[in-house]
């Protein structure tokens, strides 16, 4: 099962490399995150799974085919074959395939990341914390600042969006008000469209 | 979650169909009238499963920053079948950026709590007369700031991006 889900994620990475049109390829990145999704759910990390599913297949998907409304579909970028890139990544991937060699096998339970600091929170959360969920209680609790310091780069994050480009609507706000009665939908037909042809 | 993205793809070839003369546009406006009526059914789920998933996160999978994700999804959803102006008069920028600061001051203020009742910054266990019942009361308040912030950043985000393309 693993080894199926594995060899579709790589036939999705494999095709997201060769499109040129760049709608497939946002497709083809939401699958990806769909399939990662599942081998989480397989692995047994249900709140990774529910997060991957959320916003890489979700969110991430949204934003994408927002941001090609504002540029073109196709890549116009030639595509030569690099013998130096292809050189170099080979080389990478094979020593990164070697150090997996070195890694414990997965689910050992003589694996070092399971004898730190995870026999006390599956011990002690019970009783220090009180949630049924473990993973809610290290990420809210023991490794609240944490999740703090993550709220805080999502709010600057969309701070930084707002000082960026939210700006320049302010100005522009009349023509903006003339095409209300648009739905986004045919904005975003007609907008394409018209690029297209350009 | 699912349904939302269904209904991406869904949206999809009415771009093409628009292209080639106003004759298609009535079909087309068929075509989104299904999904607009759809999604009127659509959206209130959405958001209450988005609530599921954030008050219930102690029990099951989930938490603050995947409901929070969720709730803005059911907004996003709305502001691509009804338009950005349409969606902006359901959350002004007012709202979104109140919203955006309310949720790590929460997160923050709740550790400052904590501090205040001498305990460490960020430890719960201070902030009830009982340990448990404070970590309890900590995890759903800062639980809930992530939710509130992640939610409003995503809808900030995305409408600041639609608003760009017109």
């Amino acid at each position: 099962m693993h080894f199926a889900i594995l060899s579709f994620m790589a036939v999705s990475a494999f095709a997201l490399v060769r499109l040129r049109n760049l709608f497939a390829v946002v497709m083809f990145s939401g699958i990806y995150s769909l399939l990662a999704a599942l081998l989480y759910v397989l692995m047994d990390a249900v709140d990774v799974a529910f997060t991957e599913a959320a916003v890489g297949a979700g969110i991430a998907t949204v934003l994408m085919l927002g941001t090609l409304t504002l540029t073109t579909e196709k890549n116009e970028q030639s595509h030569k074959l690099s013998l130096s890139s292809l050189v170099v990544v080979t080389i990478t991937g094979a020593a990164l395939m070697f150090a997996t060699l070195d890694m414990p096998r997965y689910g050992e339970a003589e694996a070092a990341i399971h004898h730190h600091v995870a026999p006390r929170y599956i011990e002690k959360s019970k009783a220090e914390v009180g949630m049924p969920n473990i993973v809610t209680s290290i990420l809210a609790s023991y490794r609240g600042f944490d999740t703090l310091g993550e709220v805080t780069v999502v709010f600057t994050a969309a701070i930084g969006v707002m000082a960026l480009i939210g700006r320049r609507r302010k100005k522009k706000k009349n023509p903006d008000d003339k095409s209300d009665d648009t739905p986004a939908g045919d904005k975003l037909a007609g907008d394409k469209d018209e690029k297209a042809t350009v | 979650m699912s349904e939302n993205r269904r209904d991406m793809p869904e949206n999809q070839p009415a771009k093409h169909e628009n292209r080639i003369t106003e004759r298609t546009t009535r079909r087309e406006m068929e075509h989104t009238s299904i999904l607009r009526v759809t999604s009127k059914l659509l959206i209130p789920m959405i958001m209450l499963f988005a609530l599921y998933v954030q008050f219930h996160g102690d029990f099951g999978p989930g938490g603050g920053f995947q409901a929070g994700v969720i709730f803005a999804s059911a907004f996003i959803l709305y502001a691509l079948l009804f338009g950005v102006n349409a969606a902006r008069k359901v959350v002004p920028a007012w709202v979104t950026r109140v919203g955006l600061a309310f949720g790590l001051l929460l997160y923050a203020g709740v550790g400052v709590v904590g501090m205040l009742k001498g305990g460490n910054y960020l430890n719960y266990s201070v902030l009830a007369h009982d340990p448990i019942h404070g970590q309890h009361l900590g995890i759903t308040l800062i639980e809930f700031g992530v939710g509130t912030t992640v939610c409003f950043a995503m809808i900030t985000i995305f409408l600041v991006y639609a608003n760009r393309r017109s």
